[in-house]
């Protein structure tokens, strides 16, 4: 439970972080980086499920509030968030039984770097087909889910050697 | 009745994350709609407060740039009085100029820019007034430089406006010399420093260099503000017809702004709906 507050914490920290400063960096004046799907690669599997939908929902939701968005960060952050399981079951081959102590500190930085990199291209795929809402520009849509990408991986990672204590 | 229980047990996350999707793409797809944007928006209290407190602290840091700009607005407000001043003392023949040639019937408020938005594709501006200070939907928002936008939804204090730079505005506008021809301005997405001007005939004259300014037509904006120079002109086979206009505002610094009401809209707005 203690965990769970924690990382709720962290959640809302990191939607503070986005509204005010993330959202106003732009790298070569239009990529900016959404670094609080942080928070749905950080938060533990074994909580309840329902709890942590919920929270993602709200998180994207909160981002969406500040940006005018409608419901385009809430859709993306959901989506990723439900498909989480799969992945992990897929990249670090793990079973219901292996939930409980599963961290994602402790992995191998490979599949740490599969795992992230696949949801964060999906979220940010999602995020930017929404936004443009039509199939016109479709190219700047790649574009931008591939510049934006790439900076939210970089500043996810090198947030995670600065802040993140190696056990 | 056995088997209902089961399948929503055996597929609760589904259907929650289902749920909790619906009420996403409804959000996403009544925010693309002008006028019918939900209650969960920036002009609500917390939020416009919080965006106000950030913007106070930036306002500090650009004082230099802001009171650079209100001393330039002030020698051409400055000049424009001495010009009217000389026509008045001088003669009753007077050489008709834009400012008295164009009949403005708009009343002024200030407000400033608590949130500004360039790089998304329908992007939006909060200002720091709302219905209390008499902002109403759909009046026009410029400054110095030139047009920003048209106010979308006001709260009681803060007022949402929908950018020229967002992919459902459609301002009125036209060549400052030469004939009337107008078209509405839309924006394609790409570059926050232009703008396109779409269905001007095939017949006008366009130049590259060439002013463009609000058109009037609308009753939202006053005729004659300025919006940028004729960057390219398209090929006059295609459809649409499409001229890129550079803006004069650089949309990505803004603070000071006005907006305008519009004082004859009503009467025009019955006149069209006989």
């Amino acid at each position: 439970m203690n965990r769970t507050i924690y990382y709720t914490f962290i959640g809302v920290l990191l939607a503070f972080l986005q509204v005010f400063v993330f959202d106003n960096i732009l790298f070569f004046e239009y990529i900016n980086p959404f670094l609080y799907i942080a928070f749905v690669f950080l938060f533990p599997v074994r909580e309840l499920r329902f709890y942590f939908l919920f929270l993602a929902f709200s998180l994207g939701l909160f981002i969406d509030i500040f940006a005018d968005s409608g419901g385009i960060h809430a859709f993306s952050t959901l989506t990723i968030a439900y498909v989480r399981l799969f992945f992990i079951k897929l990249y670090f081959r793990k079973t219901p039984v292996d939930y409980p102590f599963f961290s994602l500190q402790k992995e191998p930085f490979g599949k740490i770097f599969n795992f992230t990199v696949t949801l964060t291209v999906l979220h940010h795929f999602i995020l930017f087909s929404l936004d443009n809402f039509s199939f016109q520009n479709f190219s700047s849509v790649i574009l931008n889910t591939l510049y934006s990408s790439i900076f939210t991986l970089l500043l996810f990672f090198l947030g995670g050697f600065i802040f993140i204590k190696k056990q | 009745m056995q088997q209902l229980i089961s399948f929503i047990q055996k597929y609760k996350y589904l259907l929650f994350f289902i749920i909790l999707q619906t009420i996403g793409i409804h959000l996403t797809i009544q925010n693309h709609s002008f006028h019918k944007s939900t209650f969960l928006n920036s002009t609500n209290f917390i939020s416009g407060n919080l965006y106000e407190k950030f913007a106070n602290i930036r306002d500090y840091i650009h004082l230099k740039d802001q009171n650079q700009q209100l001393v330039t607005e002030n020698i051409q407000l400055k000049n424009k009085i001495a010009f009217l001043n000389a026509i008045e003392q001088t003669a009753s023949e007077t050489v008709i100029t834009d400012s008295i040639n164009f009949n403005q019937r708009y009343s002024y408020s200030t407000a400033k820019i608590v949130k500004n938005q360039y790089t998304k594709s329908n992007n939006i501006l909060l200002i720091n007034k709302g219905e209390a200070a008499g902002i109403e939907n759909e009046m026009a928002v410029f400054n110095n430089k030139g047009i920003i936008g048209v106010t979308e939804k006001t709260g009681k204090k803060y007022t949402r406006v929908q950018s020229i730079l967002n992919k459902n505005s459609g301002i009125s506008a036209r060549l400052k010399k030469g004939a009337n021809y107008f078209g509405p301005l839309v924006w394609d997405g790409k570059d926050y420093r232009k703008v396109q001007l779409t269905d001007i005939p095939r017949q006008a004259n366009v130049k590259i260099g060439d002013t463009i300014v609000t058109s009037g037509m609308s009753t939202i904006f006053p005729e004659g503000i300025l919006v940028g120079t004729v960057l390219t002109v398209g090929d006059k086979n295609s459809r649409e017809n499409k001229i890129s206009v550079q803006l004069f505002n650089d949309m990505s610094n803004l603070r000071h702004v006005y907006v305008v009401k519009s004082l004859h809209k009503l009467e025009i707005k019955t006149l069209l709906n006989e």
